[in-house]
């Protein structure tokens, strides 16, 4: 089993969610976060005092899938989410020890 | 038994109704002259309550929108207090000191508590409405004035300190100011013109807010950190109310229902946009982006600068006091203030000094006798254009008495209160948040 995170821009959520489910994804987990990569930040001018805001809005979204799997998430997810401008985000994939759904006690890929 | 008393009423009234019907009519006409006036009279209440939502929400949600978001509630509680603490000294001895007797310095105690106004009462200032509803309305301008100093020192300083200076300043500055310019007093003998409050209210806050800002001191981090504004949508619905409540402001400074009400909101309101118009375009084009933060800060800064000018001058007048405010108050909030380093968390300065002082001085220039004419004065209050010269410099007279006795005071008044306790927060305190810190609450 792995766990793909993907950081992604906050306009691109319902798209990727969209083309996961397309592709036989059950469920995934969304969060609101701030941080960047490449894009820095912006700068914002209030009565003429400038402040830079480093850590834009974004959204990371996280996916556990069978590890045979993986590969498709991601490709899914890199054409859902890419725009060509700088800021659409990283994929992360890392390893799952264990899963477990809590309704039922099942574990790992039946977990899933 | 019942029927005999009807019957004795309507007897009573007809009779009435015959004897004002017979009267001689220059008698009537007569009495008619401090007689309380339906029509102003209703105006009136109406302006009252317009200038009161000024401060609660219109200033309270202005101010709160600009800040950041663990200080949001301790913003708004500023604006609040002030209107409570403000309308019981007014109603003392706030009112007298200020509006009763025409003393050069300082009204009179006759008031004291609002003793005397009867039902029948009316001050010599307002002659058509009565004179309870003549303290009531001052008494918001009183609490706007006040309330409008508080946005200097928002984010660093203590709840209570504010308290005893929300009414230390009241009474030392404000109520003297008022009587000087509005009450009878010196600079209104000297023919200082100020229709709703250039000088009173805009100016005297401004100095105030600065100077505060300067004694209260510099926020934790200011330059370093960021301070962008928690919801500026907070901050445009604040603007809308007080736009609106303006039109009270200075439509009711006319103090009836009459043309001169309907001159002062049509300038008030060309002013305002134009204000807007013009602070939009200047930070469009030096900025690169027309901001609503600017948009709003043009309108409040149109609307501070008619302030004292707008029932002296045409509705054109008040598109060029616009122009001209949108531009000195945007050279005033992000060169001036820059350039001096002071922190004047909201720009009190910035927008409503800067802004009374030019509207006061303007006025000189564009004030038209025409609207300003009465069976004494027929020729009205003229201006450098109207061929009057010598009435800039009575403004400006007004404009610098204002200015020391506002900065002085205030500074006086600080140092004092300072000496017996703390004025701002510790900063342990300031970095947590003042809503937390000073009233147990926030924001989630």
């Amino acid at each position: 089993m792995k766990l793909v995170i993907a950081i992604i821009k906050p306009f691109k959520l319902e798209e990727v969610r969209d083309a996961l489910v397309a592709i036989g994804v059950h469920g995934m987990t969304a969060s609101e976060v701030k941080g960047y990569g490449r894009q820095k930040g912006h700068t914002e001018i209030y009565r003429g005092a400038e402040y830079v805001v480093n850590f834009l809005p974004k959204i990371r979204v996280e996916v556990a899938v069978p590890s045979d799997r993986v590969e498709k998430v991601v490709d899914t997810i890199i054409e859902s989410a890419k725009t060509g401008q700088i800021g659409d985000g990283k994929i992360f994939v890392t390893a799952i020890d264990q899963a477990v759904r809590i309704r039922t006690g099942e574990t790992d890929v039946d977990a899933l | 038994m019942k029927t005999a008393i009807t019957a004795a009423r309507i007897a009573s009234a007809v009779a009435a109704a015959t004897s004002m019907a017979f009267a001689a009519s220059p008698a009537l006409a007569e009495g008619t002259a401090s007689k309380i006036d339906a029509a102003d009279t209703a105006w009136m209440i109406s302006a009252s309550a317009l200038v009161l939502m000024m401060t609660i929400p219109g200033l309270a949600l202005f101010y709160c929108g600009m800040v950041r978001k663990k200080n949001v509630l301790a913003t708004m509680a500023q604006s609040f207090a002030c209107t409570m603490l403000c309308s019981l000294l007014w109603f003392a001895f706030g009112y007298s000191l200020s509006f009763v007797g025409d003393g050069p310095w300082l009204g009179t105690l006759e008031r004291l508590f609002l003793r005397g106004t009867s039902m029948e009462a009316t001050s010599t200032l307002a002659p058509t409405i009565p004179e309870l509803l003549f303290m009531f309305y001052q008494m918001t301008f009183a609490i706007i004035t006040v309330a409008l100093v508080g946005g200097a020192v928002a984010d660093r300083m203590r709840f209570s300190a504010f308290l005893w200076f929300a009414a230390g300043w009241l009474i030392l500055v404000y109520v003297p100011i008022a009587h000087w310019v509005w009450g009878g007093g010196f600079l209104a003998k000297a023919g200082v013109l100020d229709f709703a409050g250039g000088t009173v209210v805009h100016l005297n806050a401004g100095v105030a807010g600065l100077v505060a800002a300067y004694v209260v001191g510099k926020r934790h981090g200011y330059g370093n950190e960021n301070f962008a504004p928690y919801d500026l949508s907070l901050a445009v619905i604040g603007t809308g109310l007080l736009w609106v409540g303006w039109l009270g402001f200075n439509g009711g400074s006319a103090l009836g229902a009459g043309a001169r009400a309907a001159f002062a909101i049509t300038a008030t309101h060309l002013a305002a946009s134009t204000g807007a118009l013009t602070w939009m375009f200047l930070e469009w084009w030096t900025r690169g982006k027309p901001s609503v933060l600017g948009m709003i800060s043009g309108a409040v800064a149109g609307l501070g600068t008619i302030t004292p000018a707008s029932g002296f001058v045409l509705p054109w007048h008040g598109v060029v006091i616009g122009l001209i405010a949108g531009a000195v108050c945007f050279w005033a909030c992000t060169w001036l203030k820059l350039k001096f380093g002071y922190d004047d968390s909201l720009d009190v300065l910035g927008v409503h000094g800067v802004g009374g002082a030019t509207g006061t001085l303007l006025t000189g220039v564009f004030a038209v006798g025409v609207l300003s004419a009465s069976p004494e004065t027929p020729a009205g209050s003229t201006g450098l254009l109207e061929g009057n010269p010598r009435q800039l410099l009575i403004q400006l007279y007004g404009v610098v008495v204002v200015l020391i006795w506002s900065g002085v005071l205030t500074y006086v008044l600080l140092k004092v209160i300072g000496f017996l306790v703390p004025l701002r927060v510790s900063e342990q305190h300031e970095i947590e948040g003042l809503d937390l810190t000073q009233h147990g609450e926030a924001l989630q």
